[in-house]
């Protein structure tokens, strides 16, 4: 009682926020510039400190162009650039694509019959563990539509850890809500669509950002191991193609290309994935105190 | 699909809904977790079953709800057994996270292929009888544990089943918010007239809340004794402080103590 009595007055006495509660929300209000600016600030830095070596180095620009110079390039080659792009970014998103259906129908179909899973489980291990550099020459031998190839080459890269993923949020699910299944009298297809599938979304979406950023990888990796003999014209054709031209400062625009295409590919699933968890998984939920 | 409530007939009375016959359960062929357990469920039973870790309790309760078959002996549904006889409170709420608690409650309704639309009504009649009817629309995050169990009681009586099973399902919740959700199902029960089997190892809870009491022993899990707690419900706080109370909490723990086959002390050990 006696700590109550000496606590009263004194909280009428002080102000509502307390300095422990100013400082904590001044530090999150730092934060909160800081996440944007620091970023800008460390990119400015780097690139005038890139801008600055090469001229006071006088490097010449089949060696190293300077930033300047590549956003020239960037918007004078913008026509031939951004269709590489268009190819480039539509095989990564088709390899996508089928890298989901491929990779969430395994998932399915190994969670649905463990004899499924014991048959192909090593092949799609093989298949992750090989190096897609040495598959690929065999893929563009064996397969005679370049296009297909290379969608080939990225599904084979991007579809493995959708699968693994996904097969492992299908098998997390609650052991009491499956009891309470089992009590319901649910049939298989009502326990995976109403139990499995939603258990496992947050699993996928994990293997899907990864997936996101390996089907480009794939991608621009299948399109080295094609070369400039075929029909080609992704970006890491256009880089090939530069550098035997030593046209340095297009083969570093057309690699600019492919790393904000990365990053917006990352951002798309990071988004997405926030959006389809954000009302009940704990990883999107943000924390009130 | 309005609530019907059963009238709850004078314990002697009351027609047979469940019987266990004989049951043995064995694991791995050596580990017996039940031994020759005999009961008769009948409908408005309120029966717990009382005992240490590993007397059988829950293999009782999972044997009841079909989630295994007994090793011997039978489990025999009057009239046989409907998909929408069984309603099941866990410890834990068992909730699925992802989806609201409307729709949590809807799910035995979904799985039997009603439309939402359908039995929305009876969905937000059963969560008012749980006091959560402004909750419908929040997702199980949201919710204290106490609430999150509401809900999941809510979703067992959603379908008016004959027979509700509850796994220890306060046994996670704090001291005062177990009280509160002991008071709210007495009358819920009087509310549904619902038939209830009660899992528990407080001795105070199974008094409190039931009118028949199993005791269990374990090693090898089985029924040591039955009592009857013949006081009449509602019961209330007053009941709770009442000389007849402590003396069926007296005879419940003895009988207890006796089947345990020693002291305090050689129980803690056991746990």
């Amino acid at each position: 009682m006696t700590i109550t009595d000496t606590r009263t007055p004194a909280l009428e006495a002080q102000p509502l926020y307390d300095e422990d509660e100013a400082r904590h929300a001044r530090s999150q209000r730092i934060e909160s510039v800081a996440r944007w600016l620091l970023p800008i600030i460390v990119v400015t830095l780097s690139i005038w400190g890139w801008s600055y070596l090469v001229r006071v180095n006088e490097i010449p620009h089949y060696i190293l162009p300077g930033p300047g110079l590549v956003l020239q390039t960037l918007i004078e080659d913008w026509s031939i650039l951004a269709g590489s792009a268009l190819v480039t970014l539509q095989i990564t998103l088709m390899a996508l694509a089928v890298a989901i259906i491929g990779g969430v129908g395994l998932a399915i179909l190994f969670n649905q019959s463990r004899f499924a899973e014991m048959c192909f489980f090593p092949y799609a291990v093989i298949l992750q563990v090989t190096p897609i550099v040495s598959v690929a020459p065999l893929i563009f031998i064996y397969v005679e539509s370049k296009f297909v190839a290379l969608l080939l080459c990225a599904w084979i890269v991007a579809f493995f850890p959708i699968l693994a993923n996904t097969t492992l949020g299908l098998k997390s699910a609650d052991h009491n809500l499956r009891d309470l299944m089992t009590i319901y009298r649910a049939t298989r297809w009502q326990r995976l669509i109403h139990l499995q599938l939603p258990s496992a979304l947050p699993y996928f979406l994990g293997g899907l950002r990864i997936a996101g950023g390996l089907a480009l990888i794939g991608a621009i990796v299948a399109e080295y191991v094609a070369g400039t003999g075929g029909v080609g014209s992704g970006l890491a054709f256009r880089i090939l193609e530069a550098g035997y031209r030593l046209n340095i400062p297009r083969m570093f625009a057309a690699l600019l290309l492919i790393a904000v295409m990365g990053v917006i590919i990352f951002m798309s699933t990071t988004l997405i994935s926030h959006f389809l968890l954000r009302k009940w998984h704990e990883s999107a939920v943000k924390r009130e105190t | 699909m309005s609530t019907t409530t059963r009238p709850i007939k004078p314990l002697g009375q009351r027609p047979r809904i469940l019987q266990m016959q004989d049951v043995d359960k064995t694991f791995n062929g050596s580990v017996v977790a039940l031994r020759r357990m005999a009961l008769s469920v009948n409908e408005g039973d309120f029966i717990s079953l009382l005992g240490p870790s590993g007397c059988g309790k829950s293999t009782a309760l999972r044997l009841i709800a079909g989630l295994m078959r007994p090793t011997a002996g039978r489990i025999l549904w009057e009239g046989g057994q409907g998909a929408d006889d069984l309603g099941v409170v866990f410890q834990e709420p068992t909730l699925m996270p992802w989806a609201t608690v409307a729709h949590n409650v809807y799910l035995p309704f979904r799985l039997r292929g009603d439309r939402f639309a359908k039995v929305s009504d009876r969905i937000h009649e059963v969560l008012s009888l749980v006091g959560l009817e402004k909750f419908a629309d929040s997702y199980p995050r949201e919710l204290s544990g106490g609430m999150k169990m509401r809900v999941s009681i809510a979703r067992a009586l959603v379908t008016n089943p004959r027979l509700i099973l509850m796994d220890e399902p306060f046994a996670a919740l704090d001291e005062i918010t177990r009280q509160k959700l002991n008071n709210d199902l007495l009358s819920l029960k009087a509310a549904t007239g619902c038939t209830v089997i009660f899992v528990t190892h407080s001795v105070f809870e199974s008094v409190f809340l039931s009118d028949r009491i199993l005791v269990m022993a374990p090693r090898p899990g089985r029924v040591v004794k039955e009592i009857t707690i013949d006081e009449p419900y509602p019961r209330d706080l007053a009941f709770r402080t009442s000389p007849e109370y402590a003396a069926h909490a007296r005879a419940t723990s003895d009988a207890l103590m006796s089947a345990m086959g020693g002291t305090l002390m050689e129980v803690e050990s056991h746990a």
